[in-house]
């Protein structure tokens, strides 16, 4: 481990400490439906959009509308691009005369950009056409996003809204999170990509003669529009297999540093945004708080690992750290925290190669989506993730206590708990079944590539993955096939609404329930005391279900590492 | 419910259509034509040609190595090697029998050509397998065989591979490093040894 690397996560969270604000100001504009001043600019294609499609922006929904809504949207979108991606043989924009892709593999990459997890069984410059990358997946990139945040602020209104029967309307909170957040956001943030070095070009491919007279086609296309919202979205897909590896998406020091904030951006904003709904912006930075204590731990365990190194090179007389799937540029510290923040948050992009981390350096991005991916998390999705522990940290709190427990002005009853029981089960239910399923089935045992325990890691990685909606992997298995796109497909489908739907009618719930005044027997929710139970909450509830896991895999890899044993 | 079904439709289908014009073509378009104008160097991907104008490669994107007389990249897992149409990292595990045979294969070729400490990005794969750079202690390791191969002095390529050192950001960011591309570049353009080392 060296100072620069710890002034690097120091720095980090510095950063994104500063950013909360500005952003969760912004956010909490939108949420209100207040003006901005992109309104001047935007605001006719808002107010055409609305009347191109019938909408009307002003109708209030209830939560079962509003999910229902969303479903729609969802499902038309998931369609769309499956019809672009198995009819991309005759679309335009397609020089190097790519086929369709099978229908397996197209529903999978459909549900995968659909569900904001943007797992990827494909090598984008191989598989894919611009058109495809453009079309396809950039709007998912947007709306997938733009439709975490919406369900997030109807579950703000559900804790800020008394007795009152509805939770906002789910077209105009989308429409105007994308035009007046995400699209601008987008635009600058690409024109800085491009100017580092990420092309930005129709040309699919170029040919270069190397210096040693061989031949080297270089892949290009559209990629700092995609690259932009794939980081602020939390989306992940990269347009290239090796994803922000890629010296092409991620070109310098100084872009890697901005991909890891953009993360995180949107997420550390809503926190500071439902602590603004709901009347009390300390609520939001306890939340944050709680989110930065678990990040740090993370981050400082996978440096310390990562530094460390592994046996079989320190045996063969290299020294130092672990640099085996890790770019130079960015050195060991940068590729660490990358990998946490990409997995704290739903984000999946991967700046080194998971699959080849030590052990235990593996193991903490594992964890942070087994643990539903609510440390910042993915737009929307990390805080209504954070926002269902909470439920249960004051239930947990409540019974201690033996009161009726309370948060931020609402009475937390049976109903919620067991909604939000219900959503937080789908993960365990989840990601150790199909690995279940997968680790005895000879098609699942087909896909590792590595043997031994670190084999037993790459699935368990990839149905965290997929359930948490993350999409990065242990990317040595082989997922490309019928059986691990099916089982994924579900997972992911199943990760993302299995959790919306209930964090609706959680919304739907409190908005109708009146409004409960602290007083001297409320358990307070924003001070130390607080922040520590809901990390405990976190690590016990979501955590400790998945001990077993990890014991077959990345605590057992170490151990054979250690061991000097090889497979 | 079948009301509110029916009702969704409408917006959801003209809101695909529309977003898929705005964020699908509209965006991305818009940005490629002022990519283009404004920096029109990196939006192609940061292209070197040399003095014909022909493309050697790119700034960016590391390339393969095998003449004594350049600088070699990292190993590569990319293809069948810096396939610039493939990117990808080895994702081997950390206990791969597969791994201890290549970085002990690539480490008896490393000592047998020259004697001293190689560096650990000599001997893992990158995780794009395109890595245009190594750090300077790799570079340092291999000037002796490339001086020796270019019949040059060690001490003026050592001093070529300072010129080429790029340092951290501020401070902080990043890791020292040498871009193996620009580096070999300036090695044939040294007046008078180009020609010679040559493959």
């Amino acid at each position: 481990m060296t100072v620069q690397g710890w002034i690097l996560i120091l720095l980090y969270t510095a950063l994104l400490i500063a950013i909360a604000k500005p952003m969760g100001m912004w956010l909490f504009a939108l949420y209100e439906g207040r003006a901005t001043p992109l309104h001047r600019v935007l605001g006719p294609v808002e107010r055409g959009f609305y009347r191109l499609s019938g909408i009307d922006p002003q109708a209030e929904q209830g939560w079962r509308k509003y999910a229902l809504h969303m479903l729609v949207f969802q499902l038309a979108l998931l369609l769309f691009t499956y019809a672009i991606l198995r009819l991309q043989a005759v679309l335009p924009l397609n020089p190097r005369g790519l086929a369709g892709i099978g229908a397996d593999g197209a529903m999978n990459t459909a549900i995968s950009f659909t569900t904001n997890t943007n797992w990827q069984w494909y090598s984008g410059e191989v598989a894919l056409s611009n058109f495809s990358q453009m079309i396809g997946l950039t709007i998912h990139n947007f709306l997938s996003a733009a439709t975490g945040i919406a369900v997030a602020f109807a579950l703000f209104r559900g804790f800020a809204r008394r007795e009152t029967a509805t939770v906002g309307n789910f077209w105009a909170d989308c429409t105007r999170v994308t035009l007046y957040l995400l699209l601008p956001a987008c635009v600058i943030y690409a024109l800085f990509l491009i100017a580092s070095g990420v092309p930005q070009t129709l040309a699919s491919s170029i040919d270069a003669t190397t210096l040693e007279g061989a031949k080297q086609t270089i892949a290009l296309g559209p990629v700092a529009s995609q690259e932009a919202i794939k980081m602020l979205g939390t989306n992940g897909g990269g347009f290239f297999n090796a994803n922000s590896a890629h010296p092409f998406e991620n070109p310098t020091a100084l872009t890697n540093l901005v991909q890891m904030l953009s993360i995180f951006a949107l997420g550390a904003g809503l926190a500071w945004c439902f602590g603004k709904a709901v009347g009390n912006t300390r609520q939001g930075w306890a939340i944050l708080a709680a989110m930065m204590v678990l990040f740090l731990a993370g981050a400082g365990v996978t440096y310390w690992q990562e530094a460390a190194g592994t046996s079989l090179f320190h045996q063969l007389g290299i020294a130092g750290g672990n640099l085996e799937g890790k770019e130079v540029r960015f050195g060991i510290a940068a590729s660490a925290l990358f990998s946490v923040i990409t997995t704290a948050a739903s984000c999946g992009a991967v700046n080194a190669m998971h699959d080849s981390f030590t052990p235990l350096g593996g193991m903490i991005p594992m964890i942070n989506m087994q643990l539903g991916e609510v440390v910042v998390g993915g737009v929307g999705a990390g805080i209504y993730g954070f926002l269902l522990f909470a439920t249960l940290a004051v239930f947990v709190a409540g019974l201690m206590v033996g009161r009726t427990p309370e948060y931020v002005g609402k009475k937390i009853e049976a109903k919620e708990v067991k909604l939000a029981v219900l959503a937080i089960a789908v993960l365990p239910l989840c990601i150790l079944g199909f690995t279940a399923l997968s680790a005895v089935l000879p098609a699942g045992l087909a896909g590792p590539l590595n043997k031994g325990p670190h084999g037993f890691s790459e699935i368990l990685y990839a149905f965290a993955s997929g359930t948490g909606n993350n999409g990065s992997a242990f990317a040595g298995l082989t997922a490309g096939t019928p059986f691990y796109n099916g089982l994924l497909s579900v997972a992911m489908w199943i990760g993302r609404f299995f959790m919306i739907v209930p964090v609706l009618a959680i919304a739907g719930s409190l908005a109708a329930k009146k409004y409960t005044p602290e007083t001297a027997g409320s358990f307070p929710t924003t001070g130390p005391l607080w922040v520590g139970l809901l990390v405990a909450v976190i690590l016990i509830v979501g955590g400790l279900t998945f001990l077993p896991s990890l014991a077959l895999g990345p605590i057992a890899d170490h151990l054979a590492m250690i061991s000097g044993q090889l497979f | 419910m079948l009301n509110d079904f029916s009702s969704a439709l409408r917006p959801a289908l003209v809101l695909t259509v529309l977003f898929a014009l705005l964020l699908g073509i509209a965006y991305p378009l818009a940005l490629t034509g002022v990519g283009q104008l404004v920096f029109p160097r990196q939006a192609n991907g940061s292209l070197l040609r040399d003095g014909g104008g022909r493309v050697i490669g790119s700034d960016l994107i590391g390339q393969s190595f095998t003449a004594p007389g350049y600088f070699h990249g990292r190993p590569s897992a990319a293809g069948t090697g810096y396939d610039a149409s493939a990117s990808s990292g080895s994702n081997l595990g950390p206990a791969s029998q597969v791994l201890a045979d290549r970085v002990t294969q690539d480490l008896a070729t490393l000592r047998g050509e020259q004697a001293g400490k190689v560096a650990p990005d000599q001997v893992t794969a990158s995780a794009s397998g395109l890595d245009p750079h190594i750090s300077p202690e790799a570079a340092l390791f291999q000037a002796p065989r490339v001086a020796r191969a270019r019949g040059l002095p060690v001490a003026r390529v050592t001093a070529l591979v300072g010129e080429h050192r790029e340092g951290r950001l501020l401070g902080v960011l990043g890791e020292p490093r040498v871009n193996v591309l620009e580096l070999n570049q300036a090695l044939d353009s040294m007046a008078g040894t180009g020609a010679q080392a040559r493959p």
